[in-house]
């Protein structure tokens, strides 16, 4: 197993090198210049030349990238806002909590009601509970997030008062924000764990464990349901992307600054060096939980481990052959 | 003696029409299936004929009017500078769709493309193209698109092609995992075999096999950058006023939502209805191309 976490991480390098190379070039070729844009049409052309020469904007293309890169990975430095002029890694890491904390929320509500959802229809498959729960679901996956947003804050805020529409504070300043974000995810999961359920409802093990006179409770819950969970959790590693791309959105419009909020506020005052910092730091994040989801599958399905244990088993030429055995019973 | 081999000429001409035949068929038992398409062509038909069924332009302001609730002169009730949302909305449909169906095309052909490549050709073309795949794919797709947009500047074009990247590795992915199903397979030997060329096999034979997972995964991905549209504009990058798009006219009407409340509802509605309908239509495609997933 710990050569399998070590090789993961080991593939992981490129990719989060790749993902950083690739944002810092589409932001290389920004057209126009952006320091005049930032500066104001009354900037003279010294004021304006200064400020590249500060930035480092007259560098030539793989000068910027290595320093940025070195910068970014030697030092963990994303430079400073362009507007603000305060350093922008002191700020990311103090708006991530505030992301992840919806993420999470989001995550467990998503697994909370989105599995039951699902295992739901699958039972009821082709009847009345099947076709409402797979109704709401494809609703859930149709409206966009910032939509149910503004409903949520219509009904429940405006109308009825019963949460407030915008700010942070007490736990009840989430619950608007995380149910318009969960929304998608929780018509996903649902319909992932539907289609997996009823794949594995069809195997001859559950007619097996029918057959041999288990209650269809036992059947369901023993036999179906942790067979079925495998590809739900991919699903879970999947709609991360969504989630974190989400809240860029739904921090804005309940006005939590998280990270996705400074993203949106680096978009409308051209900091062109907080977007490309935020785009990198949530891609970099969301490599990073994808890794944890691609481990805990590894965990959790046997084969996964079998597959390890048998390529050790095989190098190491029998030496160990016992030790194996005795740890896998 | 003749006519049985001109029948045996014809067979796979006759095959191939009833496969698709079949499809039709199977799609056309299944009831949100054709909902689905009932609606995504009522809302093409709406997004084709604007002009002649938006009662207002969609830029006249009629400062007297400002923010009416909806009434029978206006259906869905007038914004902050008095032009009539419902036709704001008629409009709008012009361009989410169009967005939507051009962005996936230009994705989804170039995910096949490379994919093709990839599958075909294998070796050290396959993990060059896959490699750029993987970071492409660890960035999550709307955030892709925000940066895009961010250089390219706000613009239909501009958006759509920040979007269709998005649409890129999963097509790709698609095709190639296609290509190596069917690579082994006797009818592309026969064909390397009486030495058709590269191009003419995979455009002939490769691509018409592999390609039903594709084809779903697009029209389930219309809907996706439908949503991907309407959210860069709400957050002010995509299409600018006084065009109306969907996206930006619930952005418009969000400071308003205490007072004119129809403002952020029906776009957002027309977004729904336009995304659910491509969703039953793609669940449906998906299950009439392989019957097997059903039952």
């Amino acid at each position: 197993m710990s050569r399998y976490i070590l090789r993961r991480l080991v593939q992981l390098i490129p990719v989060v090198l790749g993902v950083t190379i690739l944002i810092f070039t589409i932001m290389y070729l920004i057209p126009g210049d952006p320091v005049k844009m930032m500066l104001g049409a009354d900037a003279t052309i010294a004021d304006i030349e200064a400020k590249r020469q500060e930035l480092g904007l007259n560098d030539p293309y793989l000068v910027r990238l290595g320093k940025f890169l070195r910068d970014i990975f030697l030092h963990f430095d994303f430079g400073k806002s362009w507007v603000y002029n305060v350093p922008v890694t002191e700020e990311l890491l103090r708006r991530l909590p505030r992301t992840l904390i919806i993420a999470a929320a989001c995550i467990l509500l998503q697994i909370l009601v989105g599995i039951p959802l699902g295992i739901i229809a699958a039972i009821n498959h082709n009847r009345w509970g099947d076709r409402i729960a797979m109704f709401i679901a494809l609703f859930g996956i149709s409206m966009p997030n910032f939509w149910i947003a503004l409903m949520l804050v219509l009904y429940f805020s405006v109308r009825l008062g019963w949460l407030p529409p915008y700010g942070i504070g007490g736990i009840k300043y989430y619950i608007l924000p995380v149910i318009a974000n969960a929304f998608p995810g929780i018509a996903t999961q649902a319909r992932q764990t539907r289609s997996s359920m009823l794949e594995v409802i069809r195997s001859d093990f559950i007619t097996t464990a029918r057959a041999k006179g288990m209650s269809e409770f036992q059947v369901i819950f023993k036999h179906a349901l942790p067979n079925a969970l495998l590809p739900v959790i991919t699903v879970i590693g999947n709609g991360m992307g969504r989630l974190l791309a989400g809240t860029v959105v739904i921090e804005s419009i309940f006005s939590i600054p998280g990270v996705g909020m400074y993203l949106v506020g680096g978009i409308n005052t051209r900091d062109y060096n907080v977007v490309q910092s935020s785009v990198i730091f949530l891609a970099i994040a969301f490599t990073l939980i994808m890794l944890l989801v691609d481990l805990t599958y590894a965990m959790i399905d046997p084969r996964i481990k079998a597959q390890f244990a048998g390529k050790k088993r095989r190098r190491k030429r029998h030496a160990h052959h016992h030790k194996c055995r005795t740890h896998h019973a | 003696m003749l006519t049985t081999t001109s029948a045996e000429l014809t067979m796979p001409k006759i095959k191939k029409r009833s496969e698709l035949a079949a499809v039709i068929r199977r799609l056309s038992k299944n009831p949100s299936a054709v909902i689905g398409f009932v609606v995504a062509v009522f809302l093409a038909l709406i997004a084709i004929f604007a002009p002649l069924i938006a009662p207002y332009p969609y830029d006249k302001q009629d400062l007297m009017h400002t923010r009416q609730p909806p009434s029978a002169q206006h259906l869905f009730g007038t914004d902050e500078l008095g032009r009539d949302v419902f036709s704001r909305v008629i409009w709008g449909s012009r361009f989410s769709l169009t967005v939507g169906l051009f962005a996936v095309l230009l994705g989804s052909g170039i995910g096949v493309f490379f994919g093709s490549l990839a599958g075909y050709f294998g070796g050290l073309v396959d993990d060059i193209v896959m490699r750029f795949i993987d970071i492409l794919q660890s960035i999550p797709d709307i955030l892709l698109a925000i940066t895009i947009s961010v250089v390219l500047g706000p613009g239909f074009f501009n958006t759509l092609l920040a979007l269709s990247v998005g649409g890129i590795p999963m097509a790709c992915r698609l095709m190639r995992a296609g290509i190596l199903g069917i690579r082994k397979q006797e009818y592309l030997e026969a064909a390397v075999a009486i030495n058709a060329s590269t191009p003419r096999i995979i455009l002939r034979h490769v691509l018409p096999n592999s390609f039903a997972p594709v084809l779903v995964s697009a029209t389930m991905m219309i809907g996706h950058i439908i949503l991907g549209a309407a959210m860069l504009s709400f957050i002010g990058l995509g299409v600018q006023p006084p065009i109306p798009e969907w996206g930006s006219m619930i952005a418009g009407g969000r400071s308003l939502i205490r007072s004119c409340p129809w403002m952020v509802t029906f776009p957002g509605i027309f977004i729904m209805l336009a995304v659910l309908a491509l969703n039953m239509f793609g669940d449906g495609l998906r299950d009439a191309l392989d019957p097997k997933l059903k039952k």
